[in-house]
This record gives C-alpha cells, sequence and structure tokens, in this order.
C-alpha cells in the first residue's frame, strides 16, 4: 500500500434511479413549501419595511406603530387577556385530564366526548353563545351586573369564550402528558408509604411539568392569534388580531397591517420553539420498560373528581346549547317560541347553501389532497435515503406552519400572491388558493401525526426491501400505507375539520364565488343577524359531527380490511 | 509482503480493502482489511460501538464507506446502492413486514422478479420447509414466536438465492434455550446451502460455536482474523484474549530470552518475543491451569490457597490465592466431582500445575 498523504474525497454511492424519483418527490415537496409557506412569510417581512408607494423604509413603520397609542393598547390587551386565559385554563384542564387519567371515574367517555365538541364549530360560536347569555338582552345579564362586570363585550367576553375554546386543545395535550406515567415509580412511594399529596407533588406534578408547560404554550398561541372572538365580542376592546383586518381589509394600510402581523408571529414563534425544547424532554422521559400506571378505586377521589368533571362538562353543555336553542328562537328575547326562521334567513338571504358547497368542497380537497401530500412528504423524509441538502429545510418548512397564526398565513398570501409580478398570480381569488393556504396552515400536526406512525414501523423494511431489490414505492403501498391507515385517517379528519371551522387565515383571501360558510358567520353577525349567525355555526358543528361519524365507520372499515393482522391468536 | 501463497492464487469471494468510515470526527472502522472465501461462515465479534454492525451496513451497501474498495465475486461493488448488490439480510429485529403473511414475507422479493405464480409457490414452499416451518405460510408473523419469526426472516433472505447472506445480530432478540437451538440450526442450514456467510454478534460463545473463522473488533480496527480455535487459544491481542473467553492476566518481567518472570516463579515461554528487562502481561486461561496430574518432577507447581467458588453446575470457577504471584489471584476451573473427591472448600490448600506454554505474553 502506498503511503502517499493525501485527503481523498469521500466516496460517493450511486443513486438508484428508483432513490432519484423520491429525491425529486421530495423536491417537489420542498418547492411547494418554499412557494406556499416561505414565500408568503417573506412577503410580510418585505412588506413591513415598505412605505405606502413601496419605497424601502426601514423600521419607521415599527416607530409609527408605537407612536400610535391605540395600537399600543391592543398589543398589552392581547398580552393580559391571553395570560388570563392561559392561568385559568391550564389547572382546569388539568384537573380534568387528571381525573381521566388517573382517576377511576365513571362516564370518562362521554365526559371526553363533550369536551371535544368546541372543536366542531369555529371558535366564534361561543363568543355568540355568551352574547345570549350576558350579552345586551342576554338572560342572565343580572347576575353579571351583581359580580360587577358592567357588560360581556370586551375582555370579559373575550376572556370566556376563549376558554371554552382553547379547553380541548390544553386538554388533549395534558391526557397525554398524564398517561405516561411510570407505575413502578408509584410503586415505590407506595412502599415507602408516601402520603397521597406528596406522591402527587414529588411524582405526578414533576412527571407531567412538560406537559403543563406545551399545555400553557399551545393556550397562549392559541389565544393570542385568535380572530372570531374578538370580532364578535369584542366590542370596543381591541386586540392585534382584530387590528390586522382593520388596518388591511378596513383601511388597506398593508405595511401596517404587516407589523402587526409580525407582532402576532413574534410570541407564536417564541413558544414555537420552546414547545419544540420541552416535547423533546418529555419523549426521553419513559423507558421501554416503564410500567403503565392503572389507577385504583378511591372513594373520596373518584367522587370529587366526577363532581368536578360534571361542572365542566355542565358549562360546556351550557355554551354549546344556548348557541343551539338561540339558532331555533322565533325572535330573542321576546317570542321564545320555535322557528327555523333563522335557518331560512341564513340560507335563502345569506345563500349559505353556496357558501356551505364552497366549504364543503374545500374540505373535501383539503382532507385528500392534503392527507395524501403530508403523508408522502412525512415518509419520504423519514424512510427515503439520500438528498440530504433537502431534509433540512423540508423538516423545518414542515414544523413552521404550526407557528404561524391563520391570520399571518392569510395576510402573506394577500401580499404574495396579489402581487401582480408574481406568476402565481393567477391562483389568487380561486378555490385553489383557499385548499393550499389550509392544507399549508394545518400541516405540522398532519406531518407530525405521520412521522410518529412511520417511526413506529421497523427502520429496516426499507432495507430489507432495497435487498430483495424491491422498489421503495411497492412497499410504500404494500406495507407502510396499510399498516399506516388508521394514522392517515386522523390526519384527513383532522384536515377536514378544520376547513370546515377555520376563519382566521381564509378571511383574507375568499372572494365572493368561494365565500365559505364559517366567513358568513362573521357577515350575519355583524349585519346584526346574531340568531342566524348562530344558526350556521350549529349547521358547520352539525356537519363536522356526521363527517366524524362517517370517519368513524371508515376508520372501522379500514381497521377490518388492513389491521387484522395486529390481532394474535 | 511479496510472498504470494498458494491458497491466495484463488480469487476470495469477498475483498474489502482499506475501508474507513468516517461519522463526522468520529472514525468508526480504520483500515479494514478482510478477504472471505466462497461458502465461508465469517463472524464479526467485538463489544458494542467497534464498528461490527457499521462494517456490515457497508458491505450490504446501506451504509456508504468514506474510502475503500469492497469486491464481490471480482465485481467492485464499492459504491452501488443496496438494491444492485447481490445480498440477503437479516436484522435483529427481523423486520417481518406484520400485515403481510408468512407467504407473502416469504415471496416478497420473488414476486418482484416476475417469476411465475406457480414456481414462487413452490420456491416458497421449499423454503418454509428448510427453515424447518412448512405450515407457517398463512399466518402473520405476529402469530410466531420469536425463534420461528427469525427463521422466516432467513426464508425471506434466501429466497432469491444470494451470493451473500448477511446476519446482524439475529439470535440476542431471542431467549437463551432458543438461541443454542436456532445457531445450530442456521449453521447447519448454511452448510447445506454453501452460502457465504457473515454475521454479526457480540456473543463471544455465539461466534466460537458458528464460525468458521471470526474478526475480532475493537475500536474500529480488526484485531485478529482466525479459526475460532486460533482466536482462543492464540489471541492476538490482550484485547483479543480479555474479550473471548475467560482469562488470567499476571503482570510479570522478561528476564532473559524465552524466560519469564511473575513474582518468585520463573517461566519458560515461547511466545514471548519482548525484549530483557520489559515490563509484559501474560494471559492465561483457567483451563490452562490444572490441578491434575500432578506427578513429582512436574515443573511450574504453584502452592496455592482457595480464597471462593463460584458453582457453575458441573464446573466451577474458583478464585485461588496463590504463593509468590505477589498477591495476583488465579481463576481455574474445578470439576465438582473433583472438588468433592478431594474435599476441598474455601480456605482449602492445593497445588496447581501452570502450563506456560500455553501462556500468551504482551507488552505492558
Amino acid at each position: 500500500m502506498s503511503a502517499v498523504l493525501r485527503q481523498p474525497a469521500s466516496l460517493r454511492q450511486r443513486v438508484h434511479w428508483t432513490d432519484r424519483i423520491a429525491h425529486l418527490l421530495l423536491a417537489a415537496i420542498a418547492a411547494a413549501l418554499t412557494a406556499f409557506l416561505a414565500g408568503p412569510l417573506l412577503a410580510i417581512l418585505a412588506q413591513s419595511v415598505e412605505g405606502k408607494q413601496g419605497e424601502f423604509v426601514a423600521l419607521d413603520n415599527f416607530f409609527a406603530y408605537f407612536g400610535t397609542p391605540a395600537l399600543a393598547d391592543s398589543l398589552w390587551n392581547s398580552v393580559w387577556t391571553s395570560v388570563v386565559v392561559t392561568a385559568a385554563v391550564v389547572p382546569a384542564a388539568f384537573t380534568f385530564a387528571y381525573a381521566l387519567t388517573r382517576s377511576c371515574m365513571p362516564w370518562k367517555g362521554a365526559f371526553r366526548t363533550v369536551t371535544l365538541t368546541p372543536l366542531l364549530a369555529p371558535s366564534l360560536l361561543a363568543a355568540i353563545s355568551f352574547i345570549y347569555w350576558f350579552g345586551n338582552q342576554g338572560v342572565l345579564k343580572d347576575w353579571m351586573h351583581a359580580l360587577g362586570i358592567e357588560q360581556i363585550y370586551g375582555a370579559p367576553g373575550i376572556i370566556l369564550s376563549q376558554l371554552f375554546s382553547v379547553f380541548p386543545h390544553a386538554l388533549m395535550v395534558l391526557v397525554t402528558a398524564l398517561s405516561l406515567a411510570d407505575a413502578r415509580l408509584y410503586e415505590a412511594a407506595d412502599a415507602l408509604g408516601t402520603s397521597a399529596v406528596r406522591k402527587f407533588f414529588t411524582i405526578t406534578l414533576p412527571g407531567a411539568k412538560y406537559g403543563i408547560a406545551s399545555a400553557a404554550m399551545v393556550s397562549f398561541t392559541l389565544v393570542i392569534t385568535d380572530f372570531g372572538i374578538p370580532k364578535v365580542i369584542g366590542g370596543n376592546f381591541n386586540v392585534l388580531s382584530t387590528d390586522v383586518f382593520k388596518l388591511v381589509i378596513g383601511q388597506q394600510d398593508f405595511p401596517k397591517g404587516a407589523v402587526v402581523a409580525l407582532f402576532l408571529l413574534a410570541p407564536a414563534l417564541l413558544t414555537f420553539v420552546v414547545d419544540r425544547f420541552v416535547q423533546k424532554k418529555q419523549t426521553s422521559m419513559l423507558t421501554a420498560r416503564a410500567v403503565p400506571y392503572a389507577p385504583r378505586p378511591s372513594r373520596r377521589r373518584d367522587t370529587a373528581m366526577t363532581a368536578y368533571c360534571s361542572v365542566i362538562v355542565l358549562l360546556m353543555l351550557a355554551v354549546a346549547g344556548m348557541a343551539l336553542f338561540a339558532s331555533f328562537v322565533k325572535f330573542w328575547p321576546y317570542d321564545l317560541s320555535f322557528s327555523l326562521r333563522h335557518y331560512a334567513f341564513g340560507i335563502v338571504d345569506g345563500e349559505v347553501n353556496v357558501a356551505m358547497k364552497n366549504s364543503v368542497v374545500l374540505a373535501l380537497w383539503t382532507a385528500t389532497a392534503g392527507t395524501a401530500i403530508v403523508f408522502s412528504g412525512a415518509y419520504l423524509m423519514e424512510k427515503t435515503r439520500g438528498a440530504d441538502w433537502l431534509r433540512a429545510p423540508v423538516q423545518l418548512l414542515a414544523l413552521i406552519p404550526m407557528a404561524v397564526p391563520g391570520l399571518v398565513l392569510g395576510l402573506g398570501y394577500i401580499f404574495f400572491f396579489n402581487a401582480p409580478q408574481n406568476p402565481l398570480n393567477f391562483l389568487y381569488h380561486t378555490m385553489t388558493i383557499l385548499v393550499v393556504c389550509t392544507i399549508v396552515h394545518f400541516y405540522t400536526t398532519g406531518h407530525l401525526t405521520a412521522v410518529t406512525a412511520l417511526k413506529a414501523l421497523d427502520a429496516e423494511f426499507e432495507s430489507v426491501s432495497a435487498s430483495l431489490k424491491v422498489p421503495f414505492w411497492k412497499t410504500f403501498w404494500r406495507v407502510t400505507l396499510p399498516i399506516c391507515t388508521p394514522a392517515l385517517i386522523d390526519i384527513s379528519r383532522y384536515f377536514f375539520i378544520n376547513a370546515m371551522t377555520t376563519i382566521s387565515a381564509v378571511v383574507f383571501i375568499y372572494s365572493p364565488d368561494t365565500r365559505l360558510v364559517a366567513l358568513t358567520i362573521l357577515n350575519l353577525d355583524e349585519a346584526g343577524e346574531p340568531g342566524a349567525a348562530a344558526a350556521m355555526a350549529v349547521l358547520i358543528a352539525l356537519t363536522s359531527l356526521i363527517v366524524c361519524i362517517l370517519y368513524l365507520g371508515i376508520g372501522r372499515l379500514a381497521e377490518r380490511r388492513t389491521q387484522s393482522w395486529r390481532k394474535t391468536s | 509482503m511479496a510472498q504470494v501463497r498458494v491458497e491466495e492464487a484463488r480469487q476470495p469471494f469477498l475483498r474489502l480493502e482499506g475501508i474507513r468510515k468516517q461519522f463526522g470526527s468520529f472514525t468508526a472502522l480504520r483500515s479494514i482489511r478482510l478477504d472471505v472465501s466462497r461458502g465461508e461462515f465469517v463472524c464479526f465479534l467485538g463489544p458494542s460501538g467497534c464498528g461490527k454492525t457499521t462494517l456490515l451496513r457497508i458491505i450490504a451497501g446501506l451504509e456508504a464507506q468514506t474510502e475503500g474498495t469492497i469486491l464481490q465475486g471480482g465485481r467492485d461493488i464499492s459504491a452501488l446502492p443496496p438494491a444492485q448488490r447481490d445480498y440477503g439480510i437479516v436484522f435483529q429485529s427481523y423486520a417481518l413486514f406484520p400485515n403481510l403473511s408468512v407467504l407473502d414475507n416469504v415471496a416478497y422479493g420473488l414476486v418482484n422478479r416476475r417469476a411465475e405464480r406457480a414456481a414462487i409457490a413452490a420456491r416458497v414452499a421449499e423454503l418454509l420447509k428448510l427453515v424447518g416451518l412448512p405450515e407457517a405460510g398463512a399466518k402473520f408473523p405476529a402469530q410466531l414466536s420469536g425463534g420461528e419469526q427469525q427463521r422466516i426472516a432467513l426464508a425471506r433472505a434466501l429466497a432469491t438465492s444470494p451470493g451473500l447472506l448477511l446476519l446482524d445480530e439475529p439470535l440476542s432478540a431471542l431467549d437463551a434455550i432458543v438461541r443454542v437451538r436456532l445457531r445450530q440450526e442456521i449453521r447447519s442450514l448454511q452448510q447445506r446451502l454453501g452460502v457465504t456467510t457473515i454475521m454479526v454478534t457480540h456473543d463471544q460463545e455465539e461466534a466460537l460455536t458458528m464460525a468458521d473463522r471470526i474478526v475480532v473488533m475493537n475500536h474500529g480496527v480488526i484485531d485478529q482474523v482466525g479459526t475460532p480455535l486460533e482466536v482462543y487459544r492464540e489471541p492476538a491481542t490482550p484485547f483479543v484474549a480479555d474479550f473471548v473467553g475467560k482469562v488470567n492476566m499476571l503482570a510479570g518481567t522478561v528476564e532473559a530470552p524465552g524466560r519469564l518472570r511473575i513474582g518468585a516463579h520463573g517461566f519458560a515461554c515461547t511466545s514471548c518475543n519482548a525484549s530483557v528487562g520489559k515490563s509484559v502481561r501474560a494471559y492465561l486461561r483457567p483451563e490452562d491451569i490444572v490441578a491434575r496430574p500432578i506427578v513429582e518432577g512436574d515443573v511450574n507447581v504453584i502452592n496455592s490457597r482457595i480464597e471462593k467458588i463460584e458453582f457453575l453446575g458441573s464446573y466451577c470457577l474458583v478464585r485461588v490465592a496463590a504463593e509468590g504471584l505477589e498477591g495476583q489471584p488465579l481463576t481455574v476451573y474445578l470439576s465438582l466431582n473433583y472438588l468433592s473427591e478431594m474435599a476441598l472448600a474455601d480456605g482449602s490448600p492445593m497445588k496447581l500445575r501452570i502450563l506456560a506454554e500455553r501462556m500468551r505474553v504482551f507488552e505492558a
């Protein structure tokens, strides 16, 4: 062997043509995410440093923003209401999650199901409902006055409505965190004669601390970026999200709108980064040898938990029920007799039939194309080899949507696609762009669900296939896809429901031809038709419910067809 | 160097030449050179992190080596992707497709080759018979035991009659009894088919019982290549001596060419080529210290006292304090029969003879 000192270029494996196809597909995903996510976000950044005539003004818009006291007030309003909601909803949801996972309370399934109702309709359903309870003609207006609250419009209404709509999100995170318990820790504590209170503070709470942090982040971000609730019940109480809307749609002041959008993006980005960090810690907590915790009955605790959950569930039913009730009332509050007037009005005058059709079309496309794209993207990232330079950017782009509030994304879409020099300008005001925007908006959750499902598969399937000279798509079709069917159904349902109920992103980019039913609620409410608005919200919730049931059926069917191997005899 | 031996004129089936693998600043493998003959069963043996699995994955093309050449059957496969190489592989996790029946799993690589359906069915039946599970075809992997799943994985890997069979710790997920049975089965199957096989393992017993040759690896380099007996009897490095089998390590010095001094004792020692005056370490297997026969006039007999008897079944591992060894304890194997026959217990004195010619000596 010659002893010539040289540093040879490291050897590169030749790329098989089937791998090239995978690289091309991955590049396509990267290109799509760049065009439909990175582009719009950069457009906001660009817009924020431009003047009204498109000249570069550096940070003048930011200085002008802080020079406008009303706008700075909104920033403060947004922050403090979000903090209050977070501080209230996390302990409430934690107790509920604790009851679901760590007690032997009866009716767990029913309790859990009721807490999911807020997810079926746009968040502003709660706002409409609270107006019926405590508004100018509300049933319990006097109670509220007795508590010293002057009117529901403003901070009180926003906080109450947000509590309702954020609760299921916080609950979901906390249930996951609390179900990851190692029974051996509790057994060890019992063996040492530890009191229940001490066990709670030394084992349960520390074990769930990352989940609690995560739930707090999720709640804060959802509240500060929500648009529907402050729009409906905010009254003169301005927050960042309503400011964006007013500036952009009302005053056509794009640069200032961009500045406010960046303020909305900042906390979301921050919480997102912290949350990713926290999630990594959470997963390393449980070892493979952990023994799952199974609660044992305890009369006192179980009774207390049942009482607590019943109260929460009754409150939630009261909120959802009021909207339902109001939608069927002839003339609130004077004539409470049953009537379909609001439905008729909404459907005929509000032309909701067109909007409903649009919404369903949007939801169907999002649920099918979105699932296909998201799952393919996750698969290419997780299970194919090579093209390493593409992987880090795609990974980042797949995670960013979670940190981008819908309003900000929608605004970016206006700036980016409305620009006449953009070759994609033809998409503006089409159904296609609504579909694309909705897929991007909810991309991350779908992506993470797919990644989790894919990671559960043996990492060597692809190696075995390659050794048997079977191209990757055959294994994808015969093995990966069938095994991941339950995850696919989850992703698809998630897309469908969110496409039905979302307002924040699409409110900026719909056209008269592509108006959506969730948006007509806003218009009806603005037009002084809260009854019709409630009726439309009920219609959406009903559609979502039917779709959920359909998905349940599909899931059962798919399980029978693709998951029979799971049953070991 | 240029000396060409007769058997080297025959081309090896697999040749690894100057393989290096770099993960960032960490060198996982360094100047690996290895020839494997056709039909040979070779084990890569070493502790975790020694690079044995990386080397196997490089042979499979699942990792790309940073540098180096691989020839298989005279063909340069160094830069080929896995699908263009010729091997079957069995992983520790089996990697059976859980949603496909055993039949479909075994036929997985055959279907792709557009073989006729009847021919595929016949081949699958033949393979299932070969691995001793002719009736398992309709079942799903989850319905089989671990050992059965491993055999199906083997059948799937062999289905396309690959020139090379790669086994990545195939037995480590199984319980002890199944493991022992399966290692005999794999070995006899390999011999019947004559397929060149490389198996990665960290279990020295597995390597000793199954391999034609063992490649002992440590810290990314090959320490020794040899038959099981060579590796056991003539370890090339202290690491090999220590890693394969039990061993006594004794510190000493070279007092004259071919003479070794340990404490108060001098030994004649053939494998000792360190220069005079050097400190050395002598490695000695427990079975190379014998309790009988010892007759009058034997050399290298040491008086000792039993310190601890560890019961292992028919044999016991006995630690003794030996006179004149500067407090270095010795471990020997004594049969249970011998111990009871001589009424030996903790504290009993006994004579031991050291088979000095079996000692392996390395510079300290």
